[in-house]
């Protein structure tokens, strides 16, 4: 009786060395870049002294809202251990390079020359961020709509599979990357090439998992829904389509993978513009803070389209919660 | 054998015969149905038994027209079936609800199918009553137990008024009680609707409850052995004298009773 009555209780404010643990690491990590690296440049301690005030700050707001505002609560305690965690890294990662030099420079800057980088850096870093993207979106959803057609079709009609499959199996597993110099001669611009070998590595993870959905979706299905009164249109997008969904999008998710990988390379290469072009670039500069400042922007980006992409799936598979594990 | 051969509803099966290729042995095929005939009236609930194998649910699929007989001539009144159709509606053992669409949504299925939800949305509701499941509209499929979820597939199968509803051991993967419950839904479905039904069961009481005549099957090939009618007022008492008579009488004819010695034609 009396554990029922103060669980809620317990659970009513996060437990306070959780709510320490952020500003308790920003402290030991910031404190730590001024004993190592007292002659450090007082710019770059200063906009990372500038870092650790904010994480404070909003650290301390969080841990008062989070007592009228039980989501935040949630979500704090689900994040905040990883998140000190991370901050502490941080400071790891000081002391190895800025602190005890055991990585050579200039390959590895410290982290707060790195955040100097990425503040001073910040306006064509941004530009480069806005045309990975939007390279990204254009060739993603190029080689998506490409991958749905062909695989419905691969899946659904024997003779589309019959000449399709062995185009599909032999061509399909070259890496789009390796298609660069092929496709520098034959587009006109290198945007609209990287655009389309990006559709190329989204197009075969897409188109295969598509295909065999399709064609695996269960007989019984199909069945009943011709005994319902089904035509050819609805046994395809109302009954094979969605059987096939949880299958396309472990496609959509492989294709992903394959078109950051693949507009990283293109950028670098041919493109004047993005990401994968500002690392290059950096790189011949032997500017490695910056170099890692894109880094840090490519996995925010990346991460970012990734998680979208699992919100997305959430939503339309909303019908397998409760039934799959994810 | 009193069917009228105008009867709309009536399906009439003339020498029905149909094999499948064996995968294992390339050439070679098995015969599944040999020569079946039977007819059945308007609004009438006729049941299938017979061993496993005996080809009850091929038969099924025949008149669905999912498969086609390799001869013989299948009829619903007197049109001959050619393909699937909303007339003959489908229920399996497993429900196959559309598990991507929720309750509702599973039974507008058939209207939609047929392009005309917007003109008979209305008649959803009083399907979903029909079979009680208001509550449930919004559930998915793996939300529901199993009597639940078959209950959707029979409101699913009857929203288009087919008719002739097949069943193909609906009742099969229940408990036995929420089976008993179900046999005397699908009764009052069909006391309700008046649809012609064909029920396939593995379950000789469920037969002797339900049916108005029993058509019991043997197997390799199948055919149909011999015909039973269940002249029993309904609702039927399970334990009296006479649906106990008509068990045993089933049961000798399938060689499971005492000491009957089975009958070489038959193997």
């Amino acid at each position: 009786m009396n554990a029922h009555a103060t669980a809620p209780n317990k659970l009513s404010i996060l437990p306070w060395p959780m709510q320490l643990a952020v500003p308790v690491a920003s402290l030991i990590t910031f404190g730590t870049h001024l004993l190592i690296a007292p002659k450090a440049p007082p710019l770059e301690t200063h906009s990372y002294m500038l870092l650790f005030w904010e994480i404070l700050g909003v650290s301390i707001v969080l841990s008062i809202a989070q007592r009228f505002w039980p989501a935040l609560r949630k979500w704090m305690r689900h994040i905040w251990p990883i998140f000190s965690a991370a901050i502490l890294l941080i400071g790891a990662w000081d002391v190895i390079t800025a602190g005890l030099h055991l990585l050579p420079l200039p390959y590895f800057p410290g982290p707060a020359a790195i955040l100097r980088s990425l503040i001073s850096d910040r306006a064509l870093l941004l530009d480069s961020t806005w045309h990975s993207l939007v390279l990204l979106l254009s060739g993603y959803t190029l080689g998506v709509i490409v991958g749905l057609v062909s695989g419905v079709c691969i899946g659904w009609s024997s003779s589309v599979r019959y000449w399709g499959m062995p185009l599909l199996k032999v061509v399909g597993p070259i890496p789009a990357t390796a298609w660069i110099p092929i496709a520098m001669v034959v587009s006109p611009s290198a945007i609209m090439s990287s655009a389309g070998l990006i559709a190329l590595a989204v197009w075969f993870p897409v188109t295969m998992l598509t295909a065999s959905g399709i064609s695996n979706t269960r007989a019984s299905y199909l069945d009943v829904a011709r005994t319902l009164g089904a035509g050819r249109l609805y046994l395809i997008f109302r009954v094979a389509i969605p059987a096939a969904v949880p299958n396309i999008f472990i496609g959509l998710f492989m294709g992903l993978g394959a078109s950051f990988l693949t507009l990283v390379v293109a950028e670098s290469l041919g493109v004047k513009s993005g990401l994968g072009w500002y690392v290059s670039w950096a790189q011949g500069w032997a500017e490695y803070g910056k170099v890692f400042a894109a880094l840090i922007i490519m996995a925010a980006f990346f991460s970012t389209v990734m998680t979208l992409l699992f919100k997305l799936r959430d939503r339309v598979l909303v019908w397998q919660k409760g039934m799959i594990k994810w | 054998m009193t069917t009228n051969v105008s009867d709309p509803s009536g399906v009439r099966a003339h020498a029905i015969s149909k094999s499948f290729a064996l995968p294992d042995a390339p050439g070679t095929r098995r015969l599944a149905l040999s020569g079946i005939s039977f007819s059945m009236a308007a609004s009438e609930l006729v049941s299938l038994v017979g061993p496993s194998g005996c080809g009850k649910s091929t038969l099924l699929r025949l008149i669905a027209g999912l498969d086609v007989p390799d001869s013989g001539e299948l009829l619903v009144g007197n049109e001959k079936i050619l393909g699937p159709s909303a007339e003959r509606g489908l229920v399996f053992q497993d429900p196959n609800l559309f598990p991507w669409l929720t309750v509702r949504r599973n039974i507008e299925a058939g209207l939609a199918a047929r392009g005309v939800l917007r003109e008979k949305r209305n008649e959803v509701d009083e399907f979903m009553r029909l079979v009680g499941l208001e509550a449930f509209a919004n559930a998915y499929p793996h939300h529901l137990s199993g009597g639940m979820a078959q209950r959707v597939a029979l409101a699913r199968a009857l929203i288009n008024h087919p008719k002739v509803l097949l069943l193909d051991e609906p009742l099969g993967a229940l408990d036995a009680f929420t089976r008993m419950r179900m046999q005397d839904e699908v009764l009052r479905l069909w006391e309700n609707r008046r649809t012609t039904m064909l029920l396939v069961t593995h379950d000789i009481d469920e037969a002797i409850y339900m049916s108005d005549r029993i058509l019991i099957m043997t197997q390799a090939p199948g055919r149909i052995d011999r015909e039973i009618d269940i002249d029993l007022a309904r609702p039927r008492d399970r334990t009296s004298d006479s649906f106990l008579r008509f068990r045993s009488e089933i049961l000798e004819h399938l060689h499971f009773a005492g000491n009957v010695a089975p009958r070489s034609s038959h193997c």
